[in-house]
């Protein structure tokens, strides 16, 4: 069964603007998928409908089978949202905040209170517990906005970029908590800008622009589509002027730092080959950039490449 | 529909909503407390005491139901008015509308926390009113049916204020142009009987005379109107304004895209 099913969903506001243009997604249960896309690609919009805070114009969306219009009570109880702008009670304290989402899904008493201390405690913010929401940071309302979403054990979790403006620290423990959840089951859906979180976590993405899926497949089989990356590589020793490589674009940086771009035809033990034949070794070598970051710019800004492969 | 569920979620509601009337206890029951006192003390005391007696009873007995029941309307209808809006414009609104929960959920435990508020501001100024004047109740299952009634209509119809509100400015239109005038004239310092009648047949627009009548009635055992017709108007608009705020929600105006 699938965690998620969305056919031919649509949504066009009252100004025109056409956001979903009859999307398609299959998302199996116990997945970690990536809904990625450019700002005003649609992302968001489909998250609302999926979670019941946007009207769709058309179309079915179903969680773990049940349709969210004919079984919403079923549904809903599957779900759980972590929305992209903080959306908390702010003068409300951390605990309660939990505790009254716990009660909203029909979770009261002792089992709201001892879930409430769970995920408070899984997040880290226990201590804070009986301060109001507005005296948190930024990263501690985002943790909590989890922890409020996963009080009553959602099977599907769908986290709209939850680690916007969280540092580098908070950020990894946050993945290892998220990779924690799934190992243990839970389906989760996350949208997010870093696309290194993206690559680091998920199995499958879908990338969506202009209100269209423009990819749905493995994580895997999106990145063998890369077929030009480009490296820069640290040499033991400074040079004057870029090596000429067979099938490598070459660029020198600085006297000892190489760009080296790689085509389909090619791979790495090539390049140290070449590179060892001129005389020069390397010290170290990194992507300049995220591998699924150079993919998702090429398959945005040209979608007419991406019907030819990329 | 899971009962059970939306049991505790109602609950879950009306404990938030009582928590955040006692958490802000100096904007939710000092100012009604304050007021009324001064009403009781220009109006009943300085005032009243030139009046002399109307219906029968002296003018601060006369007036104190109507105030009583000023307070109730005022403050069931301020509280869901102003956390229901709350909710939608920091958008924890969303809390509830991602839950499971029914929509009739949503209304009963807002209107139940408003009646909360109104009831608690109500005893505080009944208790009030004793320091200035005796009151016995007369009909006292009248008294409570209608105030809880009364209660319900105001907690309703800030539901609905809150739903088309887009702004701060627009939960306090409703309360300064239409709740307060109807309010003042709904015979809560004097007797319709009083006005010509024109005025009297105009005064009988008034759905909250109806209510003060009613619940003075339940308190003195006196009252202008029909206590029939007070409680089928009660009920009439218990029922029109639930299945408008049940519309409402349905059809996500002014809480979802």
């Amino acid at each position: 069964m699938n965690a998620l099913t969305i056919r031919n969903l649509k949504k066009t506001y009252a100004n025109g603007n056409e956001a979903l243009k009859g999307i398609d997604l299959n998302v199996e249960c116990g997945d970690f998928y990536a809904l990625l896309g450019p700002n005003g690609a649609g992302k968001t919009t489909a998250i609302g409908i999926i979670s019941s805070l946007v009207n769709k114009t058309g179309g079915d969306v179903e969680i773990f089978g049940h349709n969210i219009d004919a079984e919403f009570e079923a549904a809903k109880s599957c779900l759980g949202l972590v929305p992209q702008e903080i959306n908390l009670n702010l003068w409300d304290t951390a605990g309660n905040i939990v505790t009254n989402q716990a009660g909203y899904y029909g979770i009261g008493g002792r089992t709201a209170r001892e879930r409430t201390e769970k995920y408070l405690r899984a997040l880290r913010l226990w201590d804070r517990r009986n301060d109001i929401a507005r005296s948190l940071s930024g990263g501690m309302k985002r943790r909590l906005m989890i922890a409020r979403a996963l009080v009553h054990e959602p099977r599907l979790l769908i986290l709209d970029e939850p680690t916007a403006g969280v540092d580098i620290e908070i950020r990894r423990s946050m993945w290892e908590y998220l990779k924690d959840i799934n190992a243990a089951g839970t389906t989760i859906i996350l949208t997010t800008h870093y696309l290194e979180e993206a690559e680091s976590l998920c199995r499958h993405i879908g990338i969506i622009d202009d209100g269209r899926i423009i990819e749905d497949a493995k994580m895997s089989t999106v990145l063998r589509k890369l077929q030009r990356e480009v490296f820069i590589v640290s040499l033991a020793a400074e040079v004057t002027r870029a090596p000429q490589l067979d099938g490598f674009k070459t660029k020198l940086r600085d006297d000892s730092e190489l760009e080296v771009e790689k085509g389909p035809d090619h791979d790495i033990n090539d390049l140290f080959e070449q590179l060892s034949k001129h005389g020069i070794r390397v010290v170290s070598m990194r992507n300049k950039a995220n591998r699924l970051e150079e993919l998702f710019l090429r398959l945005v800004d040209n979608k007419q490449r991406l019907t030819g492969g990329v | 529909m899971n009962i059970a569920l939306n049991i505790v979620a109602v609950r879950t509601i009306i404990h938030k909503e009582i928590s955040r009337v006692l958490r802000i206890w100096i904007q939710t029951i000092v100012p009604p407390a304050i007021t009324m006192t001064l009403y009781f003390i220009i109006f009943g005391n300085l005032i009243g005491r030139r009046i002399g007696s109307m219906g029968g009873f002296d003018y601060m007995q006369y007036i104190a139901p109507g105030l009583i029941m000023m307070s109730v309307i005022t403050n069931s209808y301020g509280n869901v008015v102003s956390s229901f809006f709350g909710a939608k414009f920091s958008r924890h609104i969303e809390e509830m509308l991602v839950s499971p929960m029914s929509n009739a959920t949503i209304i009963i435990g807002h209107v139940a926390g408003g009646v909360m508020r109104g009831m608690l501001v109500g005893t505080l100024v009944t208790i009030i009113a004793l320091f200035f004047t005796r009151l016995e109740v007369a009909h006292p299952l009248i008294m409570i049916t209608v105030v809880l009634l009364s209660s319900v209509v105001f907690s309703l119809a800030g539901f609905i204020n809150a739903v088309f509100a887009k702004k701060f400015d627009d939960i306090s239109i409703v309360p300064t142009f239409v709740l307060t005038p109807l309010t003042y004239l709904g015979g809560v310092f004097y007797s319709i009987s009083m006005l010509p009648e024109f005025w009297q047949n105009v005064s009988k627009a008034n759905p909250i005379l109806y209510m003060v009548n009613a619940f003075r009635y339940g308190i003195l055992g006196t009252s202008d109107i029909s206590i029939v017709h007070a409680y089928a108007i009660l009920l009439g608009f218990v029922v029109l304004l639930f299945s408008a705020c049940f519309f409402l929600m349905k059809k996500g105006v002014g809480i979802r895209e």
